[in-house]
């Protein structure tokens, strides 16, 4: 797919508008995530504006959201960076065979006390 | 009074001692919690994309079964309560969303939010008032001291959760002081435990949630509760072994001092 394409799909999946961002660094500097990060949310914003999704695309990082909503929370200009992080994963887990958590994987996960909420909540965010 | 009620899938299985506390301690407080009958599994996360419609469907059902049956819809689990209520506000204010749902669900009416969603929590402060709750302790809390610990899905995002102020809360520290008990400040109350990441990141969710229970521990707490079984998972599960609170139902305690039920854990 090309990366123009990529790029239409994910600021539409996301409704985000990237250039709302000042770059205050709020969103990272709040994210919990932000140490296991090689992109960290300020960064999928100008990534995203400028259309360097290989990158974003490829990286582990997409995976790292907790989906706390901190950043929502305090982004200062509503830019609200999660629905970016979340838009780039749906790009990469919506092609097929990309789903990072298989169904089969999830038996060898389980514990006595894992509520299933966990399992629910993983299967949404990293499979299609 | 009558409540719509919504436990979700967690709370049939390994939360039981959430809904079993909280439906008991309803009872004494002379509200009715009438449980949806053919509820569904929230899915456990709200998507943040605007095209994702068919995963949202399952709580507008609920919604919409809520409104048919005419009360307002309590929730407990604190995932349900932020997917539940997130869907019902875009299902009130994104006009494609909703046209989409309603497109696909074919419902006798469309369903425009109009189900009002409230968290137990939010039923105890505004329909029972802590000062009538706290009048209906029978075995106080006293000496306790108590770290509410709100998570993130209580309060964010806070234009749609609306419960509380999402950086400064009040309600389970108003809650703790109505039992009787202590609320105990910590900074790190309303942030993330590492939540799901358990599954993927298990270093991610031992080191938010240590980060958590540290902040409670050095705080002096005695105990730590939630409404979140997922909270409750990574603060139990992923921390180290000492120097661990123990961490309990918000419900539990609730039982516990209006004396509803001996088994239920001591704090």
């Amino acid at each position: 797919m090309s990366k123009e394409f990529d790029r239409e799909q994910i600021l539409r999946t996301s409704g985000v508008n990237p250039r709302k961002c000042m770059r205050c660094g709020k969103c990272s500097a709040t994210c919990p995530s932000y140490d296991e990060m090689e992109y960290h949310p300020h960064q999928f914003v100008y990534m995203v504006e400028k259309g360097q999704l290989d990158e974003l695309m490829a990286s582990k990082s997409i995976y790292k959201c907790l989906s706390c909503f901190a950043c929502v929370e305090r982004c200062p200009r509503g830019v609200e960076p999660a629905r970016l992080v979340e838009a780039v994963r749906l790009q990469v887990v919506r092609q097929q065979g990309n789903n990072h958590l298989k169904a089969n994987d999830i038996p060898a996960l389980l514990d006595d006390d894992l509520p299933q909420q966990a399992i629910v909540t993983a299967l949404r965010k990293y499979s299609k | 009074m009558i409540y719509s009620y919504y436990p979700g899938c967690t709370l049939k299985n390994k939360a039981q001692e959430l809904d079993r506390c909280a439906r008991l301690s309803a009872q004494a407080l002379g509200i009715t919690l009438e449980e949806l009958p053919e509820w569904q599994c929230c899915g456990g996360a709200y998507s943040m994309a605007t095209d994702e419609i068919a995963s949202k469907l399952a709580c507008v059902r609920a919604l919409k079964d809520a409104r048919t049956r005419g009360h307002d819809l309590v929730t407990l689990c604190s995932a349900c309560h932020n997917v539940i209520k997130q869907t019902n506000h875009a299902m009130a204010e994104d006009a494609d969303f909703a046209l989409r749902a309603n497109n696909y669900m074919a419902p006798e009416a469309e369903y425009h939010g109009e189900t009002k969603v409230i968290h137990y929590l939010e039923m105890l402060r505004d329909t029972v008032g802590f000062d009538k709750l706290a009048q209906k302790v029978t075995h106080p809390l006293t000496g306790k001291r108590i770290a509410a610990y709100y998570g993130c899905l209580l309060l964010r995002p806070g234009k749609v959760m609306q419960m509380d102020d999402p950086e400064n809360p009040r309600i389970l520290e108003d809650f703790i002081r109505a039992l009787g008990a202590s609320p105990v400040l910590y900074p790190y109350r309303n942030e993330c435990c590492g939540g799901y990441a358990t599954l993927e990141d298990k270093a991610l969710a031992q080191k938010k949630s240590d980060t958590v229970m540290t902040s409670a521990r050095e705080a002096e707490a005695d105990c730590i509760i939630t409404a979140c079984p997922l909270c409750q998972y990574n603060l139990m599960k992923n921390t180290p072994e000492a120097g661990r609170l123990p961490v309990i139902y918000f419900t539990e305690l609730l039982a516990q001092a209006l004396g509803v039920d001996e088994e239920a854990k001591r704090a």
